[in-house]
């Protein structure tokens, strides 16, 4: 059974702006949002079956409720993320905390070296690829590489609103992979086609794209996205997904979705 | 050289990936050029690979531009050091762990400063100068003890030649050396290139000295005339020569052979082979070639023409030397030495028809100077061309021939 970190979002809001959907004049209405992450949690451990492991929020950090940016967990080892932004930095000492605490073997990155955990590394058991440019920087993956025994194949991210990997890439459990494909240069398709044949990679419109689409979670055969996204949900269908649709809008405002919401642990 | 570089260093899974064929694309597309020194790929696909670039540019200011681009793709700077060095243990002898250079431009690291290192030929040490600010090529005869000689491999790089701008055939680097190849082509840019580079010389500009380093194969071929013209013309600035070019050319003025054979007839002349003997104890009588010359003893040919003309000439000797002539160095220590000082300033060499001279003179040259190798036997181009001149080529062809055909080229009538 996967279990997944997340924090509840008692302190969310958005008082800087570091990336192209925050907006401080975009105010967070904080009951909505309460209700949409419990509402998200509740389909996860409902519907999809997993196992949450909450972390305690923090006053003065809004982003911690999205723990995608935690770090990166393999095994019993974890990396905690060293944030590009010092808005976020000040995260670190809290993630690092829990995983010290829930008794994970802590691999620390060089200061400055940044890597902002599981939004920038994803993949597929034989193989991850990571999103660097935007917030992660190219030089931690030879790194996290040795470190996991993974290859870790590096694409750049070329447009800011898709600021991290988990925005517009997504690997399915069946191998199958939902991705925005104009959010990669050249080099960065070619290296994904290289990887995933043409009849696995399911590639999103950019009008769901840019509600997130991507930022899914799946487990099984159950994929949890945020709602609005009909066509990438044909799609999953099309392939044997069940769909979950959940209104997450209010993180839209920070630019984070159902997948920045969680970390997965195993 | 006019151009600004760095090594950078690629980590990771960069094949795959892309990210080296993306960083490469990014040094052309913003008009760098690059050389992969070395690129070490993973073995499976968890392994890593790893390359070694190093980029160049036009400016330092494009260089800092390309390197700023190509940064964020993981390309990062390569560690330097300043280069080692050793006292030499005693006059002529190098320190244990010397470097060898090779004829490529070479720069050595002193005080964080890239300094270029002067008069580089292959097969020297590199001696640093006391306030470490300059380093120089030095052959190992010439280090005196406790010089600084630059040891190990640290702190060195070579830097591979430029394509040079002239579209000829210089510019291919072709190396490939064959009879079957025509020639034409060839002769036709080597005149063009004597042509450039007698204007350059007569207008002052660096290195446009043309250098021939000849065989006495030359005068027995019917080649004299020709080269007697280039030289008269001022095509020719500097001369390698042996005894015998000098010996046969002064002969074959005085007695009208070569060797003993008529030149225009073709026939042994009786007593011919004491001619070569005559004239050069006529010549040790007189005192020098140049004596002879002026004063009217020796009327043509390539040594009057080099007198006439002022050519640098300098003639090595060997151990199967008849007299010799007065000029030639005996010593062949002392040989190597004048010819590598008669080196700065050529802009061309042309080898002709000697493997000795040819060899020797390929020695001293550093790559970067056009050389051409004239040979009827493959296996001295092929020497020259294996040694890894870039810019040599080779031509499988009889002197007199290629000779006349220059000089024809360039507007002589014979």
């Amino acid at each position: 059974m996967s279990r997944l970190l997340v924090c509840p979002p008692d302190y969310f809001r958005i008082d800087y702006e570091i990336n192209p959907w925050m907006r401080r004049s975009n105010v967070v209405a904080p009951e909505e949002a309460v209700r949409q992450w419990h509402r998200l949690m509740e389909v996860l451990e409902k519907e999809v079956g997993v196992v949450l492991e909450r972390m305690k929020p923090v006053p003065g950090l809004p982003d911690l409720v999205f723990t995608a940016n935690a770090g990166v967990v393999a095994g019993r080892k974890a990396v905690p993320s060293r944030f590009r932004y010092p808005e976020r930095q000040r995260e670190e000492a809290h993630f690092e905390g829990w995983f010290r605490e829930h008794g994970y073997e802590i691999v620390t990155l060089d200061e400055g070296l940044y890597f902002e955990g599981a939004g920038d590394l994803l993949g597929f058991p034989d193989g991850w690829f990571g999103g660097y440019r935007q917030r992660s920087d190219i030089r931690a993956f030879p790194i996290l590489s040795e470190l996991f025994g993974k290859e870790i194949l590096p694409v750049e991210l070329i447009d800011s609103r898709f600021y991290h990997l988990d925005t517009c890439f997504c690997p399915l459990s069946g191998g199958e992979l939902l991705y925005y494909p104009a959010a990669f240069d050249r080099y960065g398709r070619a290296a994904i086609a290289e990887r995933i044949p043409a009849d696995r990679r399911l590639a999103v419109p950019e009008r769901e794209a840019l509600k997130f689409a991507c930022n899914a979670v799946c487990a099984g055969k159950h994929v949890v996205l945020p709602a609005g996204c009909p066509d990438t949900m044909l799609l999953l269908e099309s392939r044997g997904y069940r769909p979950h649709p959940v209104p997450l809008d209010e993180f839209m405002k920070s630019g984070g979705s159902a997948k920045c919401l969680t970390l997965a642990l195993d | 050289m006019a151009i600004a570089q760095e090594t950078v260093i690629l980590h990771g899974h960069i094949i795959d990936s892309l990210i080296l064929a993306k960083v490469l694309d990014t040094i052309l597309m913003m008009g760098g050029t690059f050389d992969l020194e070395e690129v070490v790929i993973g073995k499976t696909r968890h392994e890593p690979s790893r390359a070694k670039i190093l980029v160049q540019a036009s400016s330092t200011d494009l260089l800092a531009e390309i390197l700023r681009a190509v940064q964020p793709h993981g390309a990062s700077i390569e560690r330097e050091l300043d280069c080692r060095w050793e006292a030499a243990p005693a006059d002529g002898v190098f320190p244990d762990e010397f470097y060898a250079t090779s004829h490529l431009p070479t720069q050595v690291r002193l005080q964080g400063r890239w300094i270029d290192v002067e008069r580089i030929e292959m097969d020297l040490g590199i001696v640093v100068n006391a306030d470490k600010t300059a380093a120089r090529a030095v052959p190992m005869g010439d280090v005196r003890r406790g010089e600084s000689v630059v040891t190990g491999r640290t702190g060195i790089r070579v830097i591979p030649l430029q394509r040079p701008q002239e579209r000829d055939v210089f510019s291919f680097m072709e190396s490939q050396v064959s009879a079957e190849r025509p020639h034409g082509h060839i002769v036709a840019d080597v005149a063009r290139r004597t042509d450039l580079l007698r204007e350059g010389h007569r207008n002052g500009k660096p290195d446009s000295k043309v250098l021939l380093a000849g065989g006495p194969a030359i005068i027995h071929a019917g080649g004299r005339d020709a080269l007697a013209w280039l030289i008269d013309s001022g095509f020719v600035h500097v001369l390698f020569c042996g005894n015998a070019l000098a010996a046969h050319d002064m002969e074959a003025d005085l007695y009208g052979t070569s060797l003993g054979y008529g030149l225009s007839a073709g026939r042994a002349v009786p007593h011919g082979h004491e001619h070569h003997l005559r004239t050069i104890n006529r010549i040790r009588a007189i005192g020098s070639i140049q004596a002879a010359v002026e004063s009217g003893v020796i009327k043509e040919g390539i040594m009057a023409a080099c007198v006439k003309r002022g050519v640098q000439v300098v003639m090595a000797g060997t151990i199967r030397d008849d007299g010799p002539l007065p000029g030639v160095i005996t010593d062949s220590v002392a040989a190597q030495a004048a010819m590598r000082a008669a080196i700065p300033g050529v802009g061309l060499a042309l080898l002709v028809a000697s493997t000795l001279h040819a060899v020797a003179t390929g020695n001293l040259l550093p790559a970067r100077i056009p050389t051409v190798c004239v040979d009827v036997n493959p296996a001295v181009p092929t020497k020259l061309a294996d040694r890894g001149s870039f810019q040599a080529v080779g031509l499988v062809m009889d002197a007199a021939s290629f000779l006349r055909d220059v000089a024809r080229e360039l507007g002589w009538k014979g």
